[in-house]
């Protein structure tokens, strides 16, 4: 007895639409947290921001990746929970009202706020035919029942929009579980693609794991497109899809243009410039006055002609800064000449002739070097995208109904007096007391214009 | 004149509005109320011409896009959707002291987007994340939310003064609707806003996926309208329990409205994807 008294009082926990209220105003009073502290940061940003104690107690609390936190998805949970112990609670009453077209109970619309009376010298076998057509254009079916004043019409309509609250119910579950499909079965990762490589696996964000595509993708252009102000208005990459090695399928994707295939999206998401592979460089003489053009491979060395010694390119710097001065993406070599110690030489790719302010026995310049773009790609698969997207149109579908529309019953009772005829309009509406107010009003005034003319009471 | 020069007008055209409202309620004369009506639908008359230029101007300026790309855009849009949801409600309900309560709020968006040197009101070319159908629908739909939630403060405010005078005493409350009144029009507001403002976080949950690969990320615009869907959320339920009609629900509105603002300036100052509204663009 105990543990089904138990079990009732948490099912009734679970049942009441104040924990759904508590839930709702917690979720988004901790939802704050998460947008004033930056998410998924370096730990060492936040052991500088906060201090080792804080930064402790927050780490503890997963404040640093806090909508992914136990926490978290334990309140989402529950939320979850509440919602489903709800609709189990009060669904099988509304499916028996749904199901079941309901009786005539004249108390029922007695019972109801909503009344209208008027009075018209019309006779009331007009007012009666008047009534039912009048009634059957607002509710749809409409019957005539006998009371011991007179007779009275009603009908009802809109039976169905009391599911209207369980649909958007089912679109919040939908919408949860489609995340969490998501987070089980999907993957989120980057790559760079330079031009002209192909690609067979994806970095997942956030991690080390290598996932294969079980197909390749390679990048054959990147372009970025700018307006005259000089903001960049598109970025753009053709991307070919190649199965066991043979291309099936060319396509640029755009920013908001992504390009799908077999259930794996590739977005644009960012770009940059490569190492260029393959340079050549001039090796002027100071001596001669001669310029030599040679080709060279980074990591490879040169004999430098007129025997000035040998150079060699050891790496390549994206922003490099010289004596404290940016000069933007730069080569730097290592010259050893015949005699003498080796000295670091500086390539700017944007300066061919940087290297005279030297003033050594040799000049070296960056005559040609072939800059190569790489395409970013965010690279994902969601199996839930489906499921949430059927949660967003039930949510749609669901607030229309809850919220706009109604369960109506109303009904005319018409009464035969000695020189005119009492009419009573009733109306009952499970919400929306306006809606139904305005239609009885309606209904009011049209039967006052019936073709004699009415009397006030 | 071009959009901008038509837009300023329209701001004071609003002002104009706000101050016969209050003039209307405050000295109770029917005249300058009925007047600021006419003034309202003039003002709105000038709002939509105004977008509907800018939208031209920028096909000119070679760019073509609707103008709601950024803060001067969509405070402007804000301001007029604000004013025609208002009007249909005071053509609906007859009570034009509600205006009192709503233009002034339509009066300070047009008012900052017009006249604060943080709010540039150039037609900028769009940037390629902003290139997208859904652009139009996200805004539109975000934005009428928002004018359903501004006029549902503005009823709670007026529920709230008029709830503490119990005994009737001040006079300027006597024109008041009725607490039913203003509470079931307020629940009305509620749920209008809360259809739209989830449409909006539908629409710009879509687009997300399409332009970044994912159709939720915890950014802060996107969490902060989360946090207002749930405060709203909240009211839609605390509605159906004893003891939170009236005073809490207005009480819970205010701060609903609050959190729609912070998701529309507050977020600006976070870090996030969401910078296309962010002043000084």
């Amino acid at each position: 007895m105990a543990s089904r008294k138990l079990s009732s009082e948490i099912f009734d926990f679970f049942a009441s639409v104040r924990l759904t209220v508590a839930l709702l105003l917690t979720l988004a009073a901790t939802s704050v947290i998460g947008t004033v502290i930056p998410q998924n940061q370096d730990p060492a940003a936040y052991f500088h921001t906060f201090g080792l104690n804080l930064y402790r107690l927050l780490a503890t609390l997963d404040m640093f990746d806090m909508y992914h936190s136990w926490w978290f998805q334990l309140l989402l949970a529950l939320l979850t929970v509440n919602i489903i112990v709800c609709s189990m609670d009060r669904l099988p009453g509304v499916w028996k009202i749904i199901a079941v077209k309901p009786a005539f109970r004249l108390s029922r619309f007695h019972n109801s706020p909503h009344h209208q009376q008027i009075a018209v010298n019309t006779p009331c076998e007009r007012i009666q035919a008047d009534a039912l057509k009048l009634l059957s254009k607002n509710v749809g079916n409409v019957h005539t029942e006998k009371t011991p004043e007179g007779v009275c019409i009603w009908g009802e309509t809109g039976r169905w929009t009391r599911i209207g609250v369980y649909v958007v119910h089912l679109s919040v579950v939908l919408l949860l579980a489609g995340g969490l499909i998501g987070s089980f079965w999907g993957f989120d990762g980057t790559a760079n693609i330079a031009e002209g490589d192909t690609i067979s696996s994806v970095l997942l964000n956030g991690s080390t794991r290598q996932i294969p595509l079980g197909f390749q993708v390679r990048c054959d252009k990147f372009s970025v497109q700018h307006y005259d102000s000089g903001t960049p208005s598109e970025y753009r990459s053709t991307l070919t899809i190649l199965e066991q090695g043979k291309p099936v399928l060319t396509r640029d994707i755009l920013v908001n243009d992504p390009l799908r295939y077999r259930g794996i999206n590739f977005f644009q998401s960012s770009y940059g410039t490569l190492p260029p592979q393959h340079l050549t460089l001039t090796f002027t003489s100071r001596a001669s006055g001669m310029e030599y053009r040679k080709k060279i491979e980074p990591g490879q060395t040169l004999d430098i002609p007129e025997n000035l010694g040998t150079f060699i390119v050891t790496a390549f710097h994206q922003d490099y800064q010289y004596m404290g001065t940016p000069i933007g993406s730069a080569f730097t070599g290592m010259l050893t000449p015949p005699k003498g110690t080796p000295v670091e030489v500086v390539l700017p790719l944007r300066f061919p002739k940087f290297d005279k302010m030297r003033q050594g026995d040799v000049v070296i310049g960056i005559a040609e070097a072939e800059q190569r773009f790489y395409t970013g790609l965010q690279i994902t698969r969601d199996p839930g995208v489906w499921v949430v997207y059927t949660g967003f149109l039930l949510m749609i579908t669901g607030c229309i109904i809850a919220f706009f529309m109604s369960h109506q019953q109303m009904c005319i009772e018409i009464h035969p007096g000695e020189d005119s005829c009492d009419i009573l309009i009733h109306g009952v509406a499970n919400k929306n007391r306006f809606a139904i107010r305005k239609k009885m009003d309606g209904l009011a005034e049209r039967l006052l214009q019936s073709p004699t003319p009415p009397a006030h009471v | 004149m071009n959009s901008s020069g038509i837009l300023s007008v329209v701001t004071f055209v609003y002002g104009f509005t706000a101050f016969l409202y209050v003039v209307s309620w405050i000295f109770k004369k029917p005249e300058p109320g009925r007047l600021a009506t006419w003034v309202a639908v003039a003002g709105l008359m000038g709002n939509i011409t105004g977008i509907a230029l800018r939208w031209m101007e920028s096909y000119k300026l070679g760019y073509g896009h609707a103008p709601l790309s950024n803060l001067y855009e969509s405070l402007i849009f804000f301001s007029g959707t604000l004013t025609a949801v208002y009007l249909v409600i005071e053509h609906k309900f007859r009570n034009r002291i509600i205006g009192a309560f709503t233009m002034p709020i339509a009066f300070l968006a047009i008012a900052y987007a017009s006249l604060s040197p943080n709010v540039n009101d150039r037609i900028q070319p769009l940037l390629p994340a902003l290139k997208s159908n859904w652009l139009i629908a996200h805004v539109i739909t975000c934005f009428i939310g928002y004018s359903a939630f501004a006029i549902s403060f503005g009823l709670s405010f007026m529920y709230l003064l008029k709830d503490k005078d119990t005994e009737g005493r001040h006079s300027l409350l006597d024109k008041f609707p009725h607490l039913a009144v203003l509470d079931e029009l307020n629940h009305q507001m509620v749920m209008f806003g809360f259809l739209f403002l989830s449409v909006g976080i539908i629409t710009g949950s879509v687009w997300a996926n399409s332009a970044w690969g994912r159709y939720w990320g915890w950014d802060p615009k996107e969490t902060w309208s989360l946090i207002t869907w749930f405060i709203y959320a909240s009211i839609l339920h605390a509605r159906l329990t004893r003891g939170w009609h009236g005073k809490r629900i207005a009480y819970l509105s205010i701060s609903g409205f609050a959190a729609v603002l912070f998701t529309y300036f507050g977020v600006n100052l976070l870090p996030g994807l969401h910078s296309y509204g962010a002043m000084g663009q």
